[in-house]
């Protein structure tokens, strides 16, 4: 057997550290949330902002959170709502209420979301995002769609050194790994 | 790493959000069901192929996911100008769009016989 503690083969076994959690980074999913995706034209989101009890973000890359619930700006009319600690369908009901034109697709079991919280959380999604994450042009609250690796993610800046990365279920395993990687080279 | 500027995100972002949706300001004819099939291949099959300055229609598909239109020179992969759906051709400032730059066999080799 090969002697472990030599200085000049570093070894690392092939199953370390994939618990997802570096000692100061923390990768791991987030409770379930309710989740609608909207599309609406200009005219109507004051209605749709007054009923959701936020206002509806109307510039590139910024989001608004307000109760518990967090509107993402994808494109020029389209959002992403998501409803944390939600039971049923409370942000589809508010789109009803609003009584104006608008399109809501509840997109709750579509997506999952993971949290990556820590120092280097910005390098670990930079392991397949080509995203600029600096604070200036990436700063706290700032959202968008972009590529992660393989798979499409919306991604939120909750803090300076935490982020919420939105990914389709299916794509999960995918995403939640690539990132444990990320985390693992971002803090080593 | 390419960056596209994209019109509705108002900033730089990576060439591998994008996709390229084809050339740009092609307009459908209004009677699509009484033009001859030459014009119908004219307008469904036949482009340009530029070489140099072309005008493209480019998809945000990884971010806001909006069509707009760019203005790009093939031969260096540069993107000149890029612009929303919907506006009018615009012409690149000091590029020429319509300088002959398409090279045939004619005019490299001569008389092929």
């Amino acid at each position: 057997m090969a002697e472990m503690s030599s200085p000049a083969a570093a070894r690392t076994l092939a199953l370390s550290g994939v618990r997802g959690r570096a000692a100061s980074l923390a990768v791991t999913p987030a409770a379930p949330a309710e989740r609608i995706s909207l599309r609406a034209r200009s005219e109507d989101v004051a209605a749709l902002s007054a009923a959701l009890g936020l206002e509806l973000p109307t510039r590139p890359k910024t989001s608004a959170a307000n109760n518990g619930r967090t509107a993402h700006w994808l494109g020029p009319d389209e959002w992403l709502v998501i409803g944390e600690g939600e039971k049923g369908s409370g942000l589809m009901a508010a789109c009803v209420a609003s009584g104006v034109l608008h399109s809501a697709v509840d997109v709750s079991h579509r997506n999952t979301a993971i949290l990556v919280e820590g120092a280097g959380a910005a390098a670990a999604i930079n392991a397949g995002c080509p995203l600029d994450l600096s604070l200036k042009a990436f700063p706290v609250g700032a959202c968008t769609r972009t590529i992660f690796g393989k798979v499409e993610i919306v991604l939120l800046r909750t803090g300076e050194e935490s982020f919420r990365v939105e990914v389709w279920r299916s794509f999960s395993d995918y995403a939640y790994a690539l990132l444990a990687e990320g985390a693992l080279d971002a803090t080593f | 790493m390419l960056l596209i500027h994209c019109p509705y995100c108002e900033e730089d972002r990576s060439e591998l959000e994008f996709r390229w949706a084809g050339e740009a300001h092609i307009a459908r004819p209004d009677a699509i069901a009484d033009i001859t099939d030459e014009e119908f291949a004219e307008y469904f099959f036949l482009r340009n192929n530029e070489k140099g300055l072309t005008y493209e229609r480019w998809r945000h598909i990884h971010g806001c996911g909006r069509f707009f239109n760019a203005a790009r020179d093939t031969v260096s992969d540069r993107f000149l100008m890029t612009y929303k759906a919907g506006l009018p051709k615009r012409p690149v400032p000091g590029v020429s769009a319509t300088e002959k730059t398409v090279e045939t066999y004619e005019q490299t080799e001569g008389d092929a016989r």
